[in-house]
């Protein structure tokens, strides 16, 4: 497959990344291995003594697991969003960022329902869920839509995969056989051939426009899972959007600390320049002005309408002795810093951006928990319950390490892709130095002309 | 012991008349036969169907008499008793939290102390108010929250008007419990004790016999009992006559002791079911406690310290702090 000098350059500096696998990359997945071993350690129990191993009991049914998989599967629609509008929009400075969104998305939507299968109580029944299912019910729901984007991710990922695999074909990389063998059969026999290009355009430019309102719908459903119950601090109609732009939220930071992660670590200084650090921070500022807008009308609403139920929730979420601190921590480090780091032209570098984006992304993860556990220990009728554990949540030690261990698998699962294939998404690479009149003569189509091709 | 009886006649006269089609196998999994024991015979005859299909005639006094025995399908557990519409008239003017219907519902579900699927709340509706006693049951709701979430169909409405589950199919999801308002389910969450005599039980929601572990459970108006005749222990244990149970198609109602006209009751007595506003549509309604029969201290001052303490921040503000 033909490729200009500047992604010949690419390759050849992101070769050594995808060819060697060094020691350091042994010993981090040596670690994140260990991290995963403990986690099925926890499951063994989990599955061996019942759901009594967990903080979970009959008033908060729910706990980290639900927690970890709101967040999960949010940053893999959010990786699918964002990749799909800028394969869709077309932005040329965008394209290295690709496929790390990607990446981003696959992992996640693996790791994130993994989590919400923690929370049945019977594994040996799972089936159930496809021989008796009930279509009323927001469950179902959520697994038709979770399979279904599962699919679509997997094959908008893959279709972006085709190019880059055949110019490892053609590259005659330094790597054992049987991944020369599978780059071959991967590439699908692609040459970049005018027919093939215009297919494969059009085939990517359709499961872009299938994502992004998928990733959106399914989001949604994600919500009411939550907003179809009568509980205060869940039944909310804002829910859906609320959920949707947390999860776009949440992957913008993911993202902008894979950006800068990779960037160190394998030298991309010139493909994740300074210009990308600041776009993104842009962008996750102007969601973070959305999930504040969206956080503040959910509060206000509830506490200025003051009805009794949903004055419990928000006089736990806002009192220091229950959630005040936590709430707190959330909504600063979730909402305010990352607008203020940048607004501010000061603290608008990468390093400052990445700091907001890494501070924000586990107060999201804070702010779950708060969606979740608050309301669940809220309950219609007086608990009296004597059993603390009953009362009030408290995760457990395995809940902890099926979590670490969920966490362990993202990472490792992010650097073994990246060991795989090019982080920066070589086929589609242009020249930055270009003008833009010389640009309109590359052979990828502007999407307009290839909507119109559709 | 009467009752006892009664119940054994019932299914004697079930299993006479029940052809070899209609059995399907529930009815015998369960009636095992045990001849350890070895009693004397009594001269009465039943036909049961063998596991190989054939009618056998087995003295009763060989018979191992199953409190728990499912008499019907999976099938008809779903779809209920015909003709009838149970509801439920709780006086809570009579209440004074003695909580022989929270252990007769336990002994009758072999289910331990920690498991309430009956529960007497506190209730103390504003800070003027008086606190009074609030048995709380599941309320088979007419609309119900919990049904509409479980993706596979093992909580159901009846056409009785039970909410019931089928613990062989309920994944576990917990769902339910989330949706449900009234924090009336509970969960296995360790594998649940199960007496000797019940664990070769044949499981049939109607009986919930024996619990399963990983698995959602609540009160379900005793379906089995209600299938003979009989009432709910609750209703049954009860020294005050607090639960009315009935069938709103007969427009009847019982406590036990008396029988009075349902809507004749629920006029009479300005009833309420709670938080309505919720649009759940319970089938369990509330005589508000008015004219109250015992001073509300006396379900409290009796109670073991570990019960005491659910209710002392109502009764005892002064030494809670």
């Amino acid at each position: 497959m033909e490729t200009t000098n500047y992604q010949q350059a690419a390759l050849n500096h992101q070769r050594n990344g995808i060819e060697k696998f060094s020691k350091r990359t042994w010993m981090w997945t040596a670690f994140f291995a260990i991290w995963i071993l403990v986690g099925g350690y926890a499951l063994y129990l989990q599955i061996s003594k019942g759901h009594i191993v967990t903080g979970m009991r009959d008033n908060v049914v729910w706990g980290l697991f639900i927690v970890n998989f709101i967040f999960f599967i949010g940053l893999s629609y959010a990786g699918a969003i964002i990749s799909g509008l800028f394969h869709l929009l077309n932005i040329k400075w965008a394209k290295p960022l690709i496929r790390l969104a990607q990446i981003m998305t696959l992992v996640s939507v693996i790791v994130g329902p993994v989590f919400i299968l923690l929370c049945v109580g019977r594994f040996d029944r799972l089936h159930h869920l496809f021989i008796y299912p009930r279509l009323q019910s927001p469950m179902t729901w959520d697994v038709l839509a979770i399979l279904t984007y599962f699919v679509g991710s997997v094959l908008f990922l893959y279709m972006s995969l085709i190019k880059d695999f055949a110019v490892y074909r053609d590259a005659k990389l330094n790597v054992p056989a049987w991944r020369q063998k599978l780059y071959k059969i991967l590439a699908i026999g692609y040459r970049g051939a005018a027919s093939q290009k215009r297919h494969l355009i059009i085939s990517q430019n359709l499961l872009a426009i299938i994502i992004i309102p998928l990733s959106i719908m399914v989001s949604s459903i994600l919500s009411w899972i939550f907003g179809m119950t009568l509980r205060p601090g869940w039944h909310s109609t804002i829910f859906g959007p609320y959920f949707v732009l947390g999860a776009l939220y949440s992957g913008m930071g993911v993202l902008i600390i894979a950006m800068w992660m990779y960037r160190r670590v394998y030298k991309l200084q010139q493909y994740f320049t300074d210009k990308h650090f600041i776009n993104l921070g842009y962008a996750m500022m102007i969601l973070a002005a959305g999930y504040g807008y969206f956080t503040f009308s959910e509060y206000f609403t509830n506490w200025f309408g003051s009805a009794k139920w949903d004055s419990e929730v928000i006089d736990k979420l806002f009192n220091p002795a229950e959630y005040g601190w936590w709430t707190l921590f959330a909504n600063l480090f979730g909402i305010l810093v990352p607008i203020i780091i940048v607004a501010l032209p000061f603290t608008r570098k990468k390093n400052w951006i990445t700091g907001a984006a890494f501070l924000m992304v586990i107060a999201l993860w804070v702010k779950r928990y708060l969606i979740i556990v608050p309301t669940l220990e809220t309950p219609a009728i007086p608990m009296e319950d004597t059993r603390a554990a009953y009362v009030k949540y408290t995760a457990t030690w395995p809940e902890w390490a099926l979590t670490f261990a969920g966490i362990a698998f993202f990472f490792m699962a992010f650097m073994l892709i990246a060991k795989f294939v090019t982080v920066v998404p070589v086929s589609d690479l242009e020249d930055p130095s270009l003008s833009r009149h010389s640009k309109e003569s590359e052979t990828i189509l502007p999407a307009s002309e290839n909507l119109q091709a559709i | 012991m009467e009752k006892q009886e009664n119940l054994d006649h019932g299914r004697r006269d079930f299993l006479k008349t029940i052809t070899a089609v209609a059995v399907a196998g529930a009815a015998c999994g369960s009636m095992a036969c045990s001849c350890n024991s070895a009693p004397a015979p009594v001269e009465k005859k039943v036909k049961l169907l063998s596991p190989d299909g054939e009618i056998v005639e087995i003295d009763s006094a060989y018979l191992n008499h199953q409190e728990h025995m499912a008499i019907v399908s999976k099938l008809e557990a779903r779809q209920g008793i015909a003709g009838k519409r149970f509801v439920m008239v709780v006086d809570l003017a009579l209440c004074k939290n003695a909580r022989k219907c929270v252990s007769a519902c336990q002994k009758w579900h072999d289910r331990p102390e920690d498991t309430e699927w009956l529960t007497v709340k506190l209730m103390k509706d504003s800070e003027q108010s008086a606190p009074y006693w609030f048995p709380k049951q599941c309320f088979h709701c007419d609309n119900p929250p919990c049904v509409k979430v479980c993706p596979v169909d093992a909580t159901y409405k009846r056409q009785d008007g039970i909410v019931l589950i089928d613990n062989d199919r309920c994944i576990g999801c917990k769902f339910c419990m989330a949706a449900c308002p009234y924090s009336t389910r509970v969960f296995n969450w360790s594998e649940p004790h199960i007496l000797p005599e019940m664990e070769n039980l044949a499981y049939n929601p109607e009986t919930g016999m024996p619990a399963k572990v990983g698995t959602v459970e609540k009160c379900d108006f005793c379906p089995d009992r209600t299938r003979a005749g009989l009432l709910p222990p609750c209703v049954e244990a009860c020294p005050n006559g607090v639960f009315y149970f009935g069938d709103e198609n007969e427009d009847t109602v019982t406590n036990g002791s008396e029988t009075v006209s349902f809507s004749q009751l629920i006029k009479d007595r300005a009833a309420y079911r709670f938080m309505e506003e919720l649009g759940t549509k319970p089938r369990v309604y509330y005589l508000p406690p008015k004219d109250r029969q015992f001073p509300v201290e006396r379900g409290y001052e009796n109670l073991p310290e570990n019960l005491k303490d659910r209710f002392r921040d109502i009764m005892e503000p002064s030494k809670k702090s």
